[in-house]
């Protein structure tokens, strides 16, 4: 077997607080489906079989009861629960299920919606004997107006710093702008090796990594990692270049001893030798204008691809969710209105919208680039246009609901007004109420 | 047998003894005798129908024509009435078995004494006709058996000289007669591409061992279009799931570095092949009720088609292959599988041992006799034996400079260059396109060889036998360090027929901004060609270096065939 993959859906949407206080981030309706079902489709169509599922014990219990992941998803889900108080970092996950892990692993996130070739990151991975194989994204501008937001957007958190090789697939350095306080510092060893570095802001991660075992048990021997993008990565991309794993001999047995005890990441294989051979004899080489051999002689190598077109979201925030949401559809080939759902003929659903299954369209409604989830009735004369209706909404007569997010089991009551408001899960919106602009949770 | 049955195979004898008329040029015997036509009129019709089908004559048969209207002169000489309609007919693209049925029957009478292998079909089938009837004979029928009587004795002495070497067309070789050993082998799918028939097969064995295939890419120039072309950018990894199942992660992961040029050069890659094949054995189970010695063999061939998708094997690769499976079948029944594993996997050492570290050892223990002080020695391109070589003269305190020769597009000659002069090996650098100007200065030009053939010529890089011709031009001793496991039962006389072509979009350059063949496959004209290998004949090389010594290059089919009485 060549990977395992695993699933991270235990995190808690600490940026979207007012969808996921009642539903876990990793069940959040996106276009209908639950938001871990995108991943695990990308996992199924490129051909895994089988996929750990690290998550809660309240998504397992959603899982197990959505028909979407029970019936579209063939693959066989090992589900490993973990506690929910959110202390536990995706590293801290990784060394929960070492010792399922038996080979190199591709660890992917909940909120990932992608229509990345995959084969180009592990072609990476594999080509090179990486270490560390990761994907991004150029990010794109969000468009969508997002309830809550007064005045205009402020600037997205603060920026990644990627500085890679002149090819653009090695992961040269990684850093984060809170972890900068006076600016940029780029070690002379990296520069001497790579004259030629191109930094790059703007870039999104998809938290997709394709991991060596021996990541995975230096993690248990290290404690102290707890969150793999934010320390495992750049630790691993600093690692690169440092002394002691280029195989430059220690001095004394007792520095040799101090480092056998504290971080000592295995990277050479069993057939070490033969490698060597193999690659003393090609004449290739991934640089030219130095002395030096291939990859300058170095064990540990990260590898990233950088996607230019194409999809690809982080649903880790409003502004995410509800790009996602309108473009999540376009993914797939689906009927605009569910078979089961019942719509009568003098409704407007507009080509970019989505019904749910089991809906009530009433007449005279006007759906535009909408998302009505499952189970949800929609009563005469609403108009509802660039809203996220998710499961089990009722929405009485004469309703005009704009650029909205309507949470879960909320009953818009008659002839309410919203525009860019989010109403929380259960709430009730009084009849003729209006609200523009307003985050609303408290039942 | 039946009649018809027996004029095919005549037909497609007489078929092989027209094209032997082009390589021999005996005199023609005119005879006077008397045979039977038994289907004079089917023979006629035959030779309309063929008329019919309006093929092409190639270059033989226009020398066959040319003969043959020669022969036709002489006859008119004795006998004046010759028909010349008639002989024409008989020029009609005879290499296609149907035409020579016209000459097929006159031989069917003629029990010419001392045609051997295609005599005795003719002979009996002459018997089968047994009514002796004898239509009135044409004359334009009487020259036709007169001719097919020369041709049969040609054929005969040739025969009687021993001579097999019937270059006749693949289809046709199959069908010759049973006395005549099958000289012609199979030719290996690799050069048969625009053959559609030859593409099915493979597609079909692709499929059953579930390897997808690759698709050519871009438009292959004509001398060419039998060979595969692939892009680099569409890596056979694109079709296949990531985990991968099917393919051992090791086979894949090589595959792709043959793809992407990361493991390049023949001893690398054979290297890189025998260590992922210790990776598959150590990884493998035997199932239950199958024998350890024929289940993983059958389980080699998948991958070893993968590998060949991926980059067309090496001559190197295809010995160690052999090497590996003769091993593995060679496994006693009795043997455990741990047992077996292990002395598989020190098998594999000990080949890498000997064939490829000791044998350098030995080649540059020999080498460095023949490099002296103050030698000016030229070197092509990056080849890993020959910068040993140089690297431990170096080290043996010989003085001498190197002049390293490179060429677009690979532009191997920066490794080699790099590796020297980090040893610290004076050198110079020069494009192929100068190496008539630096010739004068050098002493001797070492060469490395891809494969060596069992007709003496040297496979190596493509401008390898640019290099030695030129030396030759400047009497430059030339020298080609090539190990034995390298040695390679093919006969090659051109580059043409069995070569690899590389991807095209390698020759695409930009420079000062601006990349002038970007848009190559728009132009329907333009053919972008990057070849990778050529042939160095024998003339031009004057020592082979080998582990067993230092050789003249006509000695290769000598070690060749040592080296299979040994095995």
């Amino acid at each position: 077997m060549e990977f395992q993959a695993v699933l991270m859906a235990a995190g808690g949407g600490s940026r979207m607080t007012d969808l996921t206080y009642n539903t876990p981030k990793a069940m959040l309706p996106v276009g209908n489906k639950p938001l871990m079902w995108y991943p695990l489709n990308l996992l199924e169509r490129v051909g895994f079989e089988e996929v750990i599922v690290i998550t809660t014990k309240e998504v397992q219990k959603m899982m197990s009861a959505d028909p979407k992941i029970k019936q579209d998803v063939k693959m066989k889900l090992e589900v490993v629960c973990i506690q929910e108080d959110g202390d536990m970092g995706t590293a801290d996950a990784l060394r929960h299920i070492q010792p399922k892990i038996k080979t190199d692993i591709l660890v992917v996130s909940c909120d990932l919606i992608t229509d990345a070739a995959l084969h180009e990151v592990v072609d990476l991975f594999r080509a090179h004997n990486a270490t560390l194989a990761m994907l991004m994204s150029k990010a794109h501008e969000f468009t969508e107006t997002v309830p809550g937001q007064k005045g205009k957007k402020k600037t997205a958190e603060q920026r990644d710093f990627v500085g890679v090789d002149e090819s653009g697939k090695r992961l040269l350095f990684m850093a984060n702008e809170a972890d900068l306080e006076e600016g940029l510092s780029i070690r002379k060893s990296i520069l001497r090796k790579h004259p030629r570095v191109h930094i790059k802001t703007g870039l999104v991660d998809a938290h997709l990594y394709c991991l060596k075992k021996s990541v995975v048990d230096f993690l248990t021997d290290n404690k102290s990692i707890s969150s793999i993008r934010g320390e495992l990565v750049p630790y691993l991309v600093r690692k690169q270049f440092s002394k002691t794993i280029n195989g430059q001999k220690t001095k004394d047995d007792v520095e040799d001893q101090n480092q056998k005890k504290s971080d000592k990441l295995h990277i050479s294989s069993r057939d070490e030798p033969l490698l060597q051979l193999a690659q003393e004899r090609s004449c290739w080489n991934d640089h030219r204008g130095d002395m030096s051999e291939a990859y300058h002689g170095g064990k540990l190598r990260c590898y990233v691809h950088i996607m230019d077109q194409g999809l690809c979201y982080r649903v880790n925030t409003l502004a995410a969710y509800i790009e996602a949401n309108r473009l999540a559809p376009k993914l797939f080939e689906e009927p605009v209105v569910h078979p089961s759902a019942v719509t009568s003929e003098r409704c407007q659903i507009g080509s970019d919208s989505i019904i749910g299954a089991s809906c009530q369209v009433a007449e005279k409604t006007s759906i535009k680039r909408s998302t009505i989830g499952n189970s949800t009735t929609v009563k005469e004369k609403v108009k509802v246009t660039n809203s996220i209706i998710m499961h089990g909404v009722t929405i009485e007569e004469g309703c005009n609901i704009q650029g909205s997010v309507i949470c879960s089991n909320a009953i818009i009551g008659r002839g309410a007004d919203l525009k860019y408001c989010l109403v929380g899960n259960g709430q009730r919106i009084e009849p003729e109420g209006e609200a523009h602009n307003i985050i609303g949770n408290d039942a | 047998m039946s009649l018809c049955e027996m004029t095919h195979q005549c037909k497609a004898a007489l078929c092989m003894l027209l094209m032997n008329l082009t390589i021999s040029n005996t005199r023609l015997q005119v005879t006077n005798s008397s045979c039977n036509f038994p289907d004079g009129p089917e023979k006629t019709g035959d030779i309309e129908r063929i008329k019919n089908e309006g093929k092409e004559l190639t270059k033989e048969e226009k020398q066959r024509l040319r003969k043959e209207k020669k022969q036709q002169k002489k006859n008119k000489e004795k006998k004046d009435e010759k028909a010349p309609l008639e002989s024409e007919k008989e020029k009609k693209p005879a290499s296609s078995s149907p035409a020579s049925q016209a000459t097929a029957q006159p031989p069917t009478q003629k029990a010419s004494s001392g045609v051997p292998a295609p005599a005795p079909v003719p002979v009996a089938a002459s018997e089968a006709p047994s009514p002796v009837d004898k239509p009135a004979k044409s004359k334009a029928e009487l020259k036709a058996e007169r001719r097919a009587r020369q041709e049969a004795e040609r054929a005969s002495k040739q025969s009687k000289k021993g001579e097999v070497g019937q270059q006749a067309a693949p289809s046709k070789a199959k069908a010759p007669p049973s006395e005549l050993q099958p000289v012609v082998k199979r030719l290996p799918e690799h050069i048969q591409v625009d053959n559609p028939e030859v593409l099915k097969k493979l597609a079909k064995k692709l499929e059953r061992q579930q390897i997808p295939l690759r698709s050519d890419y871009g438009y292959k120039v004509s001398l060419f279009s039998h060979l595969h072309q692939y892009s680099r950018k569409a890596p056979l990894t694109q079709q296949l799931s990531i985990p991968s199942s099917v393919i051992h992660p090791a086979i894949v992961q090589l595959g792709l570095q043959y793809s992407q040029g990361i493991v390049a050069g023949s001893n690398a890659r054979s290297v890189a092949l025998l260590h992922a094949f210790k990776q598959i054995i150590r990884d493998y189970t035997t199932p239950p009720n199958e024998e350890l010695s024929r289940d993983l063999v059958n389980k080699l061939k998948p991958y070893i088609s993968f590998l060949n998708q991926c980059r067309p094997l090496s001559a190197s690769m295809g010995n160690a292959i052999k090497y590996i499976k003769k091993e593995i079948s060679n496994i006693p029944s009795q043997c455990k599988e741990e047992e077996a594993k292990s002395k598989l996997q020190d098998c594999i050492d000990c080949y890498i041992n000997e064939k490829i570290i000791l044998a350098a050892k030995a080649i540059a223990k020999y080498a460095i006799e023949k490099i002296s002080d103050g030698d000016v020695i030229l070197v092509y391109g990056c080849s890993s034996l020959v910068n040993h070589i140089l690297c431990e003269a170096f080290e043996k305190n010989r003085k001498f400079r190197v002049i390293v020769v490179d060429s677009r597009p690979r532009l191997e000659g920066r490794e080699a260059l790099r590796r020297l002069v980090q040893r610290g090996i004076s050198c110079t650098y020069v494009l192929i396109s100068a190496v008539s100007y630096i010739l004068p200065e050098v002493s001797k030009v070492f060469l490395g060889a891809h494969a060596l053939l069992a007709n003496g010529y040297v496979m190596s890089r493509v401008g390898t036998s640019q290099i030695a011709l030129v030396a030759k031009a400047f009497n430059v001793p030339v020298l080609v360090c090539c190990e034995t496991y390298k040695f390679c039962e093919r006969v090659q006389t051109d580059s043409f027929v069995s070569n690899e072509l590389d991807d095209p979009d390698d020759l695409i350059v930009t420079r000062k901004g601006k990349t002038h063949l970007e848009h190559w496959q728009d132009v329907s004209s333009l053919g972008l060609l990057n070849l990778v290998y050529d042939v160095t004949p024998p003339d031009f090389v004057d020592l082979v270096i080998t582990d067993l010594g230092m050789i003249p290059c006509t000695s290769v089919p000598v070690v060749l065939r040592v080296k299979n009485v040994d095995q």
